[in-house]
């Protein structure tokens, strides 16, 4: 377990402990984040950038960790990493437009409400409900 | 130098992993609920990946791509159930 980790030079296992701590640090501040926040719209940013930037650092680590003399890289990280970076923003803007389609409240004291811009966005109000019937 | 973080590195996904699950037990929308599961997904990636390198082999790395595949569908497939109400239309 970990034997040849002695192999590695000394920057290199420094840079990669650096990556893994502080993708740790990272993905900790995006969890905190998603616990403590006090509404939805809030809670939204923490893990969808927070998180996956610890992820990816952390990602960014171990496929140093591999690169480096002991497997070779594997095509199935860089695929998580592809992957990941590509579908966050796609699942964080989808679970913004449920939480504004459900109209879930907003903590007190906030200005105005959010879906009162939305409905004021041109095209939206049609192409949520027209666009199912022409598919 | 790995050796010694890589323990750290692991309680602390393990911290967010259960703050995670706080999030996903106690939201009050179902859109909390959502959220918590998909960081959740994204936080069970790290730990695999950590796990890999503790293990020194990068076979259960197939396991996290799955992971990171079917969350990010079943995050899509239930957001859209709940803004179209219907999932393939």
């Amino acid at each position: 377990m970990m034997g040849e980790s002695m192999a590695l030079p000394f920057w290199l296992d420094a840079l990669i402990a650096l990556l893994l701590l502080s993708g740790a640090l990272v993905a900790l501040l995006g969890s905190i984040g998603l616990a403590r926040m006090p509404d939805v719209y809030m809670r939204l940013h923490g893990p969808t950038k927070a998180s996956t930037l610890g992820v990816g650092a952390t990602l960014l680590g171990s496929m140093i960790w591999f690169g480096v003399g002991h497997e070779g890289l594997s095509a199935q990280e860089v695929l998580i990493t592809v992957f990941l970076f590509a579908t966050a923003p796609v699942s964080a803007h989808m679970m913004a437009r449920a939480a504004l389609h459900r109209r879930v409240a907003c903590r007190e004291g906030t200005h105005g409400e959010p879906w009162d811009e939305m409905d004021r966005l041109p095209g939206y109000a049609e192409s949520s409900s027209s666009s199912d019937n022409q598919r | 130098m790995t050796a010694t973080v890589l323990p750290i590195a692991l309680a602390l996904f393990s911290l967010s992993l259960l703050l995670n699950l706080y999030r996903l037990l106690r939201g009050p929308d179902i859109v909390d609920r959502i959220l918590g599961l998909d960081t959740l997904n994204v936080n069970a990636i790290a730990v695999i990946v950590l796990g890999g390198i503790y293990m020194d082999s990068s076979l259960i790395f197939e396991a996290a791509l799955l992971i990171a595949l079917m969350g990010f569908v079943s995050t899509v497939a239930m957001t859209k159930y709940l803004v179209r109400g219907d999932v393939i239309e």
